[in-house]
């Protein structure tokens, strides 16, 4: 269910360049199910800046009634974000629409991301293992200073990494590396730029697969019509990509 | 105890505050926050004759206070709204006012027509206003001839009352209004949005991709409020006052200017609880201000 609630942050701290991990606690936590959805964040008391910003989860403790987040400070509105320290509360609503559907996959999934498309794989990446599905993670980045949570999901399974730049892991994107992986895999998730999507759909057309999208977004309930797309399934049909999404299958959206 | 409710032409208000149209859809999305039936009405997204797509993204971009939108009326067209989505929303005790939008007089008269028959729209509301569309919308409300005839071929077919949703981007909101008085209209819903840009400081493109859109939240409201002013001082239809209303004290501004009921929209996307925040906290705020009614609060700044 959705809620709207001041949540308390319990800590934030920036893990690469303008990135910034922000974890909050409150009841809110305990409606969190899927990985793949997002929360709309009111970042000053003002209207200025007037709208919420949209921002992924990229893990869930439901038994501390918290979640993390992973953004990008590029703007006003992450840029005040990126100032709020322990103590200070946030009007947080969510969580909000459709996330990854952990029950598609079957024994081994390839999880692919790029830059700040790759916090939800996180989350989805546990609640996968935890199903007992291999996961592997192709995960592309600007540069060795952009690249976080390496680690982390290391632990969780195979790990490859690319930088545009060649400063970490293999020089290019994340289809560098997946044309040198076998295709092993019953099902595939990614989340990260409209381009990278693209390639990772053309690269796996006969792979079941699970796409989140990102759009402008307004309301972030579904009720604006800011974030529409066509689909593939007919000339009149459009999805909106804040509730009937984010996440969709592969080869629905028109992005 | 304080009186919230508001007589006006087909609409019998338990509270003067509700939605204003393409800023709640039609009531779906909110329905899962809070019960409907606490508005004094909804007034739902522009309905025309055909299913309209919109136009391309992005449609959104934030300014200064405020928001610019280019949606372009997207809405699943007459049959779908009359037959699906006004049926669902007859669970819930409100008024519905349906926003009718067309390209031209006949797709104005056969949407007014049509809706204005389902049971429970209590009144339309004209959109001659929308500034995001090529045809129709704006050009048949920055004319006060063209106005006037719209308004009295709406009227004729109606089977409920009909108020015109007025747009800013006029030089003398005060002749169209008149115009739409002598065409008949029942009421008068102001303000829609008005029109601006916003470029991408890098590349100097536009970033909306309809290039312009229409401009609302709280940087507007200074403008709604001298229209709501002028308006209310010059014709005698009521007035459902919008542009930029984010609390409980926008309200009593409008109601001061000469609005009988007040719209909020852009803020419903900032707060989604906005709407029952406000009527909940009218009653202390009227009460404050020495008044025990909305009705008693109506155009008080005239009276001054």
């Amino acid at each position: 269910m959705i809620k709207q609630e001041r949540m308390q942050v319990i800590n934030q701290q920036e893990i690469a360049k303008h990135i910034f991990e922000l974890t909050v606690q409150g009841e809110l936590a305990n409606e969190m199910a899927e990985p793949g959805q997002f929360v709309h964040i009111r970042v000053a008391d003002s209207f200025e800046p007037l709208l919420r910003r949209p921002i992924s989860v990229a893990s869930i403790d439901l038994e501390a009634s918290q979640f993390t987040m992973i953004y990008r400070a590029e703007g006003r509105g992450t840029g005040l974000l990126a100032e709020k320290k322990p103590g200070d509360t946030l009007d947080i609503l969510g969580p909000l629409g459709h996330g990854f559907p952990v029950e598609e996959a079957q024994k081994k999934a390839y999880l692919i991301g790029g830059g700040i498309g790759v916090p939800p794989l996180y989350e989805l990446a546990k609640q996968l293992n935890a199903r007992g599905i291999e996961t592997v993670h192709i995960l592309g980045f600007e540069s060795k200073q952009a690249v976080f949570y390496e680690d982390k999901f290391r632990k969780l399974g195979d790990t490859h990494i690319a930088t545009v730049d060649g400063s970490h892991g293999t020089q290019g994107f994340v289809t560098h590396i997946l044309n040198e992986l076998p295709i092993d895999f019953d099902t595939y998730y990614s989340c990260g730029p409209t381009a990278m999507l693209e390639a990772v759909q053309w690269a796996y057309p006969q792979k079941k697969g699970f796409l989140s999208y990102e759009q402008r977004m307004g309301c972030g309930i579904g009720a604006c019509f800011a974030c529409v797309c066509r689909t593939t399934r007919s000339e009149t049909d459009y999805i909106k990509v804040c509730s009937d999404g984010p996440v969709f299958p592969a080869g629905v959206v028109i992005s | 105890m304080t009186d919230l409710t508001v007589k006006l032409p087909g609409l019998d208000l338990k509270n003067p505050i509700m939605p204003a149209s393409g800023c709640f859809g039609f009531g779906k999305e909110y329905a899962q926050l809070y019960d409907l039936s606490q508005l004094g009405a909804i007034m739902i997204k522009a309905t025309t004759v055909e299913t309209r797509l919109g136009n391309p993204t992005p449609r959104v971009a934030e300014t200064a206070s405020g928001m610019l939108n280019a949606i372009g009326l997207q809405n699943p067209g007459l049959e779908k709204v009359a037959g699906q989505e006004l049926p669902w929303l007859e669970q819930y005790d409100v008024p519905i006012i349906a926003n009718v939008a067309g390209t031209t007089t006949e797709d104005y008269v056969e949407v007014a027509k049509a809706i204005s028959q389902v049971p429970n729209v209590h009144a339309l509301e004209i959109n001659i206003s929308c500034p995001n569309v090529k045809l129709g919308g704006i050009t048949f409300g920055t004319d006060p001839d063209v106005a006037r005839e719209l308004t009295r071929a709406v009227k004729e077919v109606s089977s409920v009352p009909v108020y015109i949703k007025l747009s800013p981007n006029v030089t003398d909101i005060v002749s169209i209004a008149k115009a739409v008085e002598a065409g008949g209209a029942d009421g008068i819903t102001m303000i829609n949005t008005l029109l601006g840009m916003r470029m991408d400081t890098k590349t100097g493109r536009p970033v909306i991709a309809n290039i312009t859109g229409g401009l609302s939240g709280p940087a507007i409201k200074p403008v709604a409020l001298r229209m709501v002013y002028e308006v209310s001082k010059h014709t005698s239809l009521p007035i459902i006052g919008m542009g930029g209303v984010t609390n409980v004290d926008d309200v009593i501004d409008f109601l001061s200017a000469g609005a009988s009921a007040v719209a909020v929209g852009t803020a419903n996307f900032v707060n989604p609880f906005v709407c029952p925040e406000i009527i909940g906290q009218l009653p202390e705020r009227l009460h404050e201000l020495g008044y025990d009614s909305v009705e008693q609060l109506v155009g008080r700044s005239h009276r001054l």
